[in-house]
């Protein structure tokens, strides 16, 4: 079954601002699938049509076979939505804004107060939870917006920049926190300019630009697709200008730093070998290429 | 959503709405309190003990009916403009509006936030008045009828204006400009038939009129105007201003994109 089934989905801004020209795609259930594209290339717009913030101009849009034309109320309580702006209300508790949340898809406030709970001490909410919402810091509004899109048990799960401006640790929690819903069931879409988070954690993607999907395809196969990739070398003693080897391009970084370019033919061993004969000793390889960054800029810098 | 899940929504938004008007109290419910003693004190006392009876009864008496009414009106009327507006202004509506919470719920909720504000005041205005002069009820049925269907028309115009308003400006235009003057000419202080006969006709195009009549009626059974016709205007305005919210909110109107 598709979590989401998106056709020909067209929006058109009042003034004329063309968002979306007709794009379509499909979200398997239980996927975890990234929505990438740069700043105004319509990802947002697309997910505010998914939630039903914003009126699409054409199209359709199903959330787990239900039409969100013919049948909007079913459609929503399958969906939970972490915006990318904070959107609480300021003067409210932590815990009132979950709870409410969860009363506007008819749960019981018994039931709201259990779950509102449990994700509040997951996402280390729980010492916060009688405080308004505007003296949280900003790490802590994403993760409360967090527990208030999961208060219903949403099927579908949307993350619309869900870590920009958050620490590294508070990311690392995040991610951890998303990888176990999505392993629990839960379908995920993920907006992200952190091109390394999508390729952690999604298995499909989507890439858009300038309104209109210009890749749909799932992460492995995009990264096969990657030609080049960088490689930093630490030698065990300094390193004065290594012999070149044809076809290979070697650059010395510093006294004990080498950094190479592997071609997708060319084999890595050969290389090794040919500084292991210069008497070079290598203490360790990292590989330094952004490798989802690199494609994504060749897609969207080509279209 | 059933029958259960929808009384459970409603709950949620009216208790909200509860909560926040309560939490700030000394903004939103003591001032027309104050505001409605010092009537009484200025209008009731020293400048009504100098004019003469209305139809048989003190002017203080005369004014009581309209004091408490008018509380009621600008009460439920920025209760929701004031709620609606800022949740738009923060975009906390959103929590409703990706929920599957029928339209109709959202403005139920909010209206019933705004009378249930509206009532508060005008119990705790009576209670002041009992201070100036002894509360009689000549009919508790159209007391209640009228302080209902007013509190309820008055949350109905506030949502709109909400809905309609684009910055906070446009949810102070209405009742300074509108409001007002209509509440201060509808027969607060005097009784239309005083008045020459252009702007009695005239006065009988203001609603709020038939509202504050028609609760002077339910409190001390004289009116200048048919109550029945009042009730009838008011389920009108009512009816016009429910459909009307009900499709700005379908059509996303002030808040889709």
């Amino acid at each position: 079954m598709k979590a989401l089934s998106i056709s020909n989905l067209y929006k058109t801004y009042q003034g004329g601002v063309i968002a979306l020209k007709g794009i379509s795609f499909d979200v398997e259930k239980g996927d975890f699938f990234a929505l990438l594209g740069p700043n105004g290339a319509g990802k947002s717009t697309a997910i505010g049509i998914i939630s039903s913030l914003i009126n699409k101009t054409g199209g359709t849009v199903r959330i787990f076979g239900k039409d969100i034309d013919t049948k909007s109320n079913e459609a929503k309580t399958h969906v939970g939505l972490v915006p990318q702006e904070f959107n609480c209300n300021i003067f409210e508790r932590v815990t009132d804004i979950v709870v409410n949340q969860a009363g506007y898809y008819g749960i019981h406030r018994k039931v709201a107060m259990a779950r509102a709970e449990y994700f509040l001490k997951k996402l280390g909410l729980w010492r916060k939870r009688s405080e308004v919402s505007q003296t949280l810091s900003g790490g802590m509004k994403r993760r409360l917006m967090i527990a208030r899109a999961l208060i219903h048990h949403p099927q579908l799960l949307i993350l619309d920049e869900p870590t920009a401006g958050v620490d590294v640790e508070t990311r690392r929690d995040m991610w951890s926190f998303m990888t176990e819903l999505n392993q629990e069931g839960t379908t995920i879409i993920l907006t992200t300019h952190y091109l390394e988070e999508a390729e952690r954690l999604c298995r499909n993607v989507a890439i858009i630009d300038r309104g209109e999907i210009i890749e749909n395809t799932s992460v492995k196969r995009l990264l096969s697709k990657l030609d080049k990739e960088t490689f930093v070398l630490e030698t065990r003693t300094p390193v004065n200008n290594p012999k070149p080897m044809e076809g290979y391009s070697i650059m010395q970084e510093d006294d004990g730093t080498l950094k190479i370019e592997v071609y997708k033919r060319q084999n890595m061993n050969d290389i090794i070998l040919h500084l292991h004969n210069q008497g070079i000793e290598i203490l360790s390889i990292r590989n330094i290429s952004g490798r989802l960054e690199e494609l994504f800029l060749n897609l969207v810098n080509k279209e | 959503m059933t029958f259960g899940k929808n009384l459970i929504t409603f709950n949620t938004i009216v208790r909200k709405e509860i909560v926040r008007f309560t939490r700030i109290w000394p903004q939103t419910l003591l001032p027309s309190i104050i505001t409605m003693a010092l009537y009484f004190v200025i209008f009731g006392k020293f400048i009504g003990s100098q004019i003469g009876d209305i139809n048989n009864i003190t002017y203080m008496q005369f004014i009581v009916p309209g004091l408490i009414m008018m509380p009621v009106i600008t009460n439920s009327y920025s209760n929701v403009v004031s709620s609606f507006f800022s949740s738009k202004f923060q975009r906390s509506v959103e929590e409703l509006l990706v929920s599957p919470t029928p339209d109709y719920l959202i403005i139920l909720g909010y209206i019933c936030g705004g009378v249930i504000r509206g009532i508060i005041v005008g119990i705790g205005v009576s209670i002041t008045s009992l201070l100036f002069e002894p509360l009689t009820i000549h009919s508790p049925g159209f007391v209640v009828l009228y302080i209902t269907l007013t509190s309820v028309l008055f949350s109905l115009a506030g949502f709109m204006n909400a809905v309609l308003a684009k910055k906070f400006d446009d949810i102070s235009i209405i009742p300074a400009f509108v409001l007002t003057p209509l509440t201060y000419l509808g027969g607060i202080f005097y009784s239309i038939n005083l008045l020459p006969p252009f702007w009695k006709t005239l006065s009988r195009f203001n609603p709020i009129l038939y509202m504050v009549n028609g609760f002077r009626y339910g409190l001390l059974g004289i009116s200048d105007v048919n109550i029945f016709f009042g009730v009838g205007i008011s389920l009108f305005f009512i009816a016009a201003l429910f459909l009307s919210n009900l499709y700005l909110l379908k059509k996303g109107v002030g808040l889709k994109r």
